[in-house]
């Protein structure tokens, strides 16, 4: 115990006068008291930067993790589906408004549908779209090879019995128009787009003249912004019916809700054990200064001094440890982003001022137990080791 | 102080564990309750003309699978992971009388149709497979002869629950309207049995979809069983993968052809797997948090004892058997603080499966060995370095309290 031992040199004592002398000297004790037990306030200030490390990274990955899961379920492909009404094409306009509404938050396919006949009079239904947009919007469909030529096309599975089980290249027939097509790869899905063929929507609409009758639309962002975004799509495309995908919004809606919920309580769990970790390393330190505290008490100061000295002193470290904490823990979701969900987690700037006010209450409550204790006690009995 | 930071952190540890082995589980058969994810149709079936949900092929075209071969469902190696299955006919009828009638389809399912297959008994049906289908008014039965109007096709014929319909020439009782955001809403919904005696064919199923928990696919999934060999076969088989369920449903049911639903499969197979990788992460940090709260309890527990320390060196006790006495105390702590956090876990890794989904998480009990054997790991761990330093001090200044 030899922190606030007096051997200050005359001109360091010299400079402390000259100095406000209350600032000065209350600077000075809280630096020195860092310095020379180095030990104890490291290990304070470790449990601290962790405990703040912690909670960061687990508060952005709350806030993100539905920024996250959203991309996920978008993979699901369309949210919401416009039709047009019974009998009748889009209006020619209709998909340059919709992407017009849509204004880079999603992903708009048209699909153009035809029945036609093979050479041998079988039925197929035949689709004509946007295959580079497919592509993105239906990330669950398994295709050996994608049409990059013209005339080329993507034969659902089971449609491939129908037109040409070896592969080659096939007529169909719309309207006694004939085209020949040369099959690509071939599609599995497990649902109805295994019986149909799929073309890019310049060759269909060459051959057949038929327009889209259906656009897909993969809107991102909360289920209130998908409900705006159908309100907006009613009002543009007044020709059409537009149907939200109820069946996969209530399902992200779930799946959601219930991760962020299981991520909560972790979130709570975890906090909760790295601040009780916090508050018994903080009070250990506070109270193995008691000497400190008498020594000071027994030089004359006033309680109030004392108090607000090893408070400030708590003060300080919280905030430190809260800051360098910060910058650990939004390191830590950065990593957990990547190797979970292979893209960063942005750091969120406004995590900041609850941490650090989060610390220094964790760091100030540690302090004033032990203080109130030590309160109680004469100076000359805890000098003496009792 | 320290017995409570090992309890606490056990406790932790333990929900957390217990929490995130479960999660994945919990949020797949919630999933599974929304939407099927295999499909079962005849092998020899001719090709759908599907546009917009409106199937245009002649109803009575193409092949039927037998409903009397159904149950076997339930016969298959993996049985206890298929939720419910609802067979599916779909004919097209005349709605209405001779003035104003319409053409729509009329799809013939199971609602919840008890079951018996061996000793099993289970219900199925639609309410099982397709949780997010709503009804206003009552679900009809599967022995009678009421039906659901989807909510569009009810609002353009101005049907509502308890009216009476001519379907096909027949009155048929509404004892609900249907919303389900697909093409249902445009459909009649009815009995399987009226679906059959319309089409004339007593037995007749078009496809069926089953509910099944499965296991993400990875690349040994992809393999095709008739390439795998011996052991590599079982295994395969014996993994519940959508693509070996589905090879099992075609073994079962003569004349047919399962196949995954991509669309629900392969993308919630990824959800789940980055939601199952999450809590696996956090998992790590939640033993972290536990290992730092313990072991700075420990070390702060014995820094406040050296001046103990110090008095049984002064009389002579040896390093060796002060390192002994404190190990086997923390040891000691360990076993109590990991026990007492171990049922508190237990209790609350419960409360938050009750409170999130409904279902009781269950603790696997060898999580409790495990559990102990971490916390004596963790309490050495953080006793080591106080230890040897109050071990390594001269007795003398440890009781003067210059230590």
């Amino acid at each position: 115990m030899n922190s606030l031992s007096s051997h200050d040199s005359a001109d360091q004592v010299a400079k402390r006068r000259s100095g406000s002398p209350h600032i000065s000297m209350f600077m000075r004790m809280l630096l020195r008291a860092a310095v020379l037990r180095r030990g104890r306030a490291a290990s304070a200030l470790l449990a601290m930067t962790v405990a703040a490390a912690v909670a960061t990274a687990m508060l952005n990955l709350y806030v993100e993790v539905q920024v996250k899961l959203r991309k996920e379920f978008r993979n699901y492909g369309a949210n919401i589906v416009i039709v047009a009404k019974d009998g009748q094409v889009l209006p020619a306009n209709a998909l340059k408004t919709v992407e017009a509404s849509l204004a880079g938050r999603g992903l708009a396919v048209p699909f153009a549908y035809v029945v036609a006949r093979t050479s041998d009079g079988k039925s197929v239904v035949v689709s004509g779209t946007d295959l580079d947009q497919v592509r993105r919007l239906n990330a669950w469909w398994s295709v050996s090879h994608w049409p990059a030529a013209n005339n080329e096309a993507l034969v659902g599975a089971r449609a491939a019995q129908v037109v040409s089980a070896q592969g080659k290249p096939f007529d169909l027939r719309f309207q006694e128009r004939a085209i020949q097509l040369t099959q690509a790869g071939t599609l599995q899905t497990g649902a109805a787009e295994e019986g149909r063929v799929y073309l890019s929507l310049n060759d269909f609409e060459a051959w057949t003249g038929v327009a889209p009758t259906t656009i897909e639309v993969a809107a991102s962002g909360s289920p209130a912004e998908v409900s705006t975004m159908v309100n907006q799509l009613v009002q543009a495309v007044p020709a059409a019916e537009v149907r939200p995908v109820r069946q996969i919004m209530e399902s992200e809606a779930q799946v959601l809700g219930k991760t962020r919920a299981t991520l909560l309580a972790a979130a709570i769990l975890i906090i909760l054990t790295a601040s009780v970790c916090v508050l018994a390393t903080l009070m250990g330190w506070v109270f193995d200064r008691r000497r400190d505290f008498a020594i000071m008490k027994a030089l004359g100061a006033s309680e109030r001094l004392i108090s607000g000295f090893f408070a400030g002193e708590a003060a300080a470290l919280g905030a430190v440890g809260a800051l360098a904490g910060f910058v650990i823990g939004i390191g830590v979701a950065a990593w957990i982003g990547r190797a979970n969900f292979n893209a960063p987690v942005m750091p969120r700037l406004g995590v900041l001022p609850v941490i650090l006010a989060g610390s220094v209450a964790v760091a100030l409550i540690a302090a004033v137990v032990p203080i109130a204790l030590l309160r109680r006690g004469q100076p000359a009995m805890i000098l003496k080791g009792e | 102080m320290a017995g409570v930071a090992i309890a606490l952190g056990a406790g932790v540890a333990t929900a957390m564990i217990g929490v995130a082995t479960d999660v994945g589980d919990k949020i797949s058969l919630e999933l599974r309750r929304n939407h099927a994810n295999l499909v079962v149709t005849p092998q020899e079936d001719t090709l759908d003309l599907e546009i917009g949900g409106v199937n245009l092929k002649p109803p009575s075209d193409g092949a039927f699978l037998n409903e009397a071969d159904l149950p076997k469902i339930k016969s298959t190696f993996w049985r206890n992971a298929i939720l419910g299955f609802a067979p599916m006919l779909p004919v097209s009828v005349r709605l209405g009388g001779a003035n104003d009638s319409q053409d729509v389809t009329l799809l013939g399912t199971y609602f919840s149709k008890p079951y018996s297959y061996g000793k099993d008994n289970f219900i199925t049906g639609v309410r099982t497979t397709s949780g997010s289908w709503r009804v206003v008014g009552d679900w009809p039965t599967d022995d009678s002869q009421n039906v659901l109007l989807g909510e569009r096709l009810a609002a353009k014929t101005g049907k509502k629950p308890g009216d009476t319909v001519t379907i096909a020439g027949q009155p048929h009782v509404v004892s609900g309207i249907l919303s389900t955001g697909g093409v249902e809403d445009d459909q009649i919904v009815a009995p399987l049995a009226v679906a059959q005696q319309i089409l004339g064919k007593p037995g007749a199923v078009r496809r069926v979809y089953v509910s099944a928990l499965t296991k993400p696919e990875d690349a040994f999934a992809r393999r095709d069983p008739k390439t795998l060999t011996g052991a590599m076969y079982d295994r395969w088989y014996c993994s519940p993968y959508a693509q070996s369920i589905a090879y099992q449903l075609q073994e079962v049911i003569p004349f047919s052809h399962a196949e995954q639903i991509r669309q629900v499969e392969q993308t919630e197979g990824t959800v789940l797997s980055r939601i199952k990788g999450l809590m696996l992460l956090l998992t790590l940090a939640a033993l972290f948090a536990s290992v730092l709260a313990v072991s700075a309890a420990m070390a702060t527990a014995i820094f406040e004892r050296r001046h103990e320390i110090g008095l049984m060196k002064a009389l002579g006790a040896g390093k060796a058997a002060v390192a002994a006495i404190f190990f086997a105390e923390a040891a000691l702590l360990a076993v109590i603080g990991g026990a007492l956090g171990f049922v508190g876990g237990s209790l609350l890794a419960q409360r938050i499966g009750r409170s999130i989904f409904d279902s009781q998480i269950t603790i696997q009990p060898v999580l409790f060995p495990m559990i102990l054997a971490i916390a004596i790991l963790v309490s050495f761990a953080g006793s080591a370095v106080p230890i040897r330093r109050a071990v390594m001090f001269d007795p003398v200044y440890a009781l003067r309290g210059e230590a």
